[in-house]
């Protein structure tokens, strides 16, 4: 357990690179993934599986564990990482089980049936929060004090149903529900400004009835810890405002030809590419 | 041997809608475990608007918005409770259609979602009326899809739920339906119920519909000296491809009736299977033929599509030469 949990930024920092570096491997291996929106959830991603939340991957039905949903599905694969890296599967056996007809386990949008770490199925957008909302009733109901945590994309955010959830979430007060948006700022096709704007998304979720939070850099380790820091007690009966976490991130960080360019939403890697982000990632790791 | 009838009772009203409310409240009572969610469509008045105010901290009022409240029934199920759902008519299976598909269905999870207003019954035209849900429903693997014939099958469903594995819809009318069965019977998910036995042509059918065509049958006897046979297939999905194989041979001459579009439903359905076991007699489709519906009661627009025992018995004239 001692190295599936971290404590100082700069171990969580340093784990980053290593999560960076296997999950653009992993892409390469397996010809597809997301690796813009992966990219730029890591620094987060990291910090929960490794600081706080209460969960092991290697006891992944453990009792009272605290839920992370991924509702941004399609960015699974930093996720598939983070279990390879804690040393739930060997990046091997996640490229021969990976969408290999009916022996898979893995695939490019996760399946809670076939993958035990994933609390949630997800692929289509706009359902991570509405299914958090219910999980953290349920939790108030049975009385058992876990956090439900769902990280949810700025471009899936125009979906009608995270709204209908943010009503829910406020109306019923739930104190153990933490949703944080990936803020990359780009979707499929271009700049979320342009194509649906979301903004001015805190104080339309205050508005809501949400305790908001920004991380001014969510790819900065130390903004992520403070702000993560900040969560209420686990108190499933305490009826207070939900936390909305407003994670502002670089779309492809790390990788500069991958920086904020929505090209590289969604595909695979070259051999050359490959060398060159590697090596791109290889200049973040303090002390280089 | 065919189960034991109201063919010569009386109409006997009773409501499905209601029967699953008393039966939840019931259970509650009983000290069972479950949680209920809905979308602001529980009258106070009705047994589960009892239910919500007897035991609130189990039941979830979601508001006017059928995704995120069936997205949070998934969710609660996730957390470890049995959850039943009520959502109005066409807007469970309409509004969310990929919640069903993905968060219930997909993640497989202990939801009944409970469809009430099947059917043109809810009155309102074409908004309301929930006329393609079983065709979407039959498409989606995992669902167990329950129409319940009357309150007393509707009840057994609710309770026999319990213990049964994965996602379920209950399909139900909107009151008022008279009961198809009297007495007590055994009631096994998937496995259909030979309502009535005959030689001249069968009847397939499914949920407060079969009330009409044992009154259709009813009349055939005293009309024309017919015996009818009719399978309750009041579960759709998995289907009991046995038993309508086998009823639809002993005569050679099938009709579905259903409160849905002949595209996809029952009668689809059903056509399907015989196709596939080389059946080679008569079979006709009754439902909503493929428009909106005309605006008017239940009752009329029953019969304006031949929906209703008249209609029903007219089909099997036909189709019979009498």
């Amino acid at each position: 357990m001692s190295d599936r949990k971290l404590q100082t930024i700069e171990e969580l920092e340093a784990k980053c690179v290593d999560i960076r570096m296997n999950l653009l491997n992993f892409i390469y291996r397996i010809g597809m993934g997301h690796l813009g929106g992966e990219l730029s959830m890591v620094e987060v991603a990291v910090a929960l599986y490794y600081k706080y939340l209460n969960y092991d991957v290697l006891n992944p039905k453990m009792e009272g564990r605290d839920r992370f949903i991924l509702s941004k599905g399609h960015c699974s694969e930093t996720l598939y990482t983070i279990f390879s890296e804690q040393g739930a599967y060997t990046q091997d056996y996640m490229v021969e089980h990976f969408e290999s007809l009916d022996t898979y386990k893995f695939g490019m949008h996760s399946n809670r049936k076939k993958c035990p770490q994933i609390e949630v199925s997800a692929g289509s957008l706009g359902h991570g929060l509405p299914i958090a909302v219910g999980y953290a009733l349920g939790a108030r109901y049975k009385k058992e004090n876990y956090r439900v945590v769902v990280m949810i994309g700025d471009g899936e955010f125009d979906e009608g149903t995270n709204w209908e959830a943010l009503m829910a979430g406020a109306h019923y007060k739930l104190n153990n529900l933490v949703c944080i948006l990936d803020k990359n700022k780009l979707q499929m096709t271009g700049d979320t400004k342009d194509i649906m704007n979301i903004d001015p998304v805190d104080e339309k979720v205050r508005a809501f009835g949400w305790n908001v939070i920004e991380i001014e850099d969510g790819n900065d380790m130390a903004q992520v810890c403070a702000a993560l820091d900040k969560l209420p007690e686990r108190d499933c009966e305490k009826q207070a405002k939900p936390t909305f976490i407003i994670s502002n991130t670089i779309k492809g960080k790390g990788v500069s030809f991958m920086e904020n360019n929505h090209k590289w939403h969604g595909g695979g890697i070259g051999e050359e590419d490959l060398k060159r982000a590697l090596d791109d990632v290889a200049k973040m790791r303090k002390g280089c | 041997m065919a189960a034991k009838t109201t063919y010569d009772f009386d109409m006997m009203l009773s409501s499905a809608k209601e029967a699953y409310g008393e039966e939840l409240y019931k259970m509650a009572q009983e000290g069972i475990d479950f949680v209920f969610t809905f979308s602001d469509n529980v009258a106070p008045s009705t047994k589960a608007g009892q239910l919500v105010k007897d035991f609130p901290e189990r039941c979830f009022n979601m508001g006017i918005a059928e995704p995120g409240q069936v997205g949070a029934s998934a969710g609660l199920a996730l957390s470890g409770n049995v959850v039943f759902a009520q959502v109005f008519g066409p807007f469970l299976p309409l509004r969310a259609a990929d919640q069903i598909h993905t968060d219930i269905a997909y993640n497989d999870v202990k939801v009944r979602l409970i469809g009430t207003h099947s059917g043109v019954t809810a009155g309102g035209g074409p908004t309301h009326n929930d006329i393609a849900d079983l065709a979407l429903y039959r498409a989606i693997p995992n669902l167990t899809v329950c129409v319940p014939a009357d309150a007393n099958q509707c009840a057994k469903f609710i309770r026999a739920s319990m213990d049964y594995d994965g996602p379920m819809i209950i399909r139900i009318d909107r009151a008022g339906s008279p009961n198809v069965y009297a007495g007590d019977y055994e009631l096994e998910i998937g496995k259909a119920i030979e309502l009535m036995e005959g030689d001249d042509a069968t009847i397939i059918s499914c949920g407060s519909n079969l009330y009409e065509c044992l009154m259709a049958a009813k009349m055939l006897k005293e009309e024309k000296g017919l015996s009818i046979e009719i399978l309750d297939v009041h579960t759709v999905k998995p289907l009991d491809k046995d038993s309508i194989i086998r009823v639809a041979n002993k005569t050679g001459n099938v009709v579905t009736v259903e409160d849905h579009s002949i595209n996809g439903g029952l009668g689809g359905a059903v056509a399907e299977v015989l196709c596939e076991a080389g059946y080679k007699g008569n079979f006709k489709r009754v439902g909503m033929p493929d428009e909106f519906a005309v605006l008017g009661s239940v009752d009329d627009i029953y019969h304006y599509y031949g929906m209703d025992r008249h209609g029903i018995a007219k089909t099997i004239k036909e189709m019979l030469g009498k």
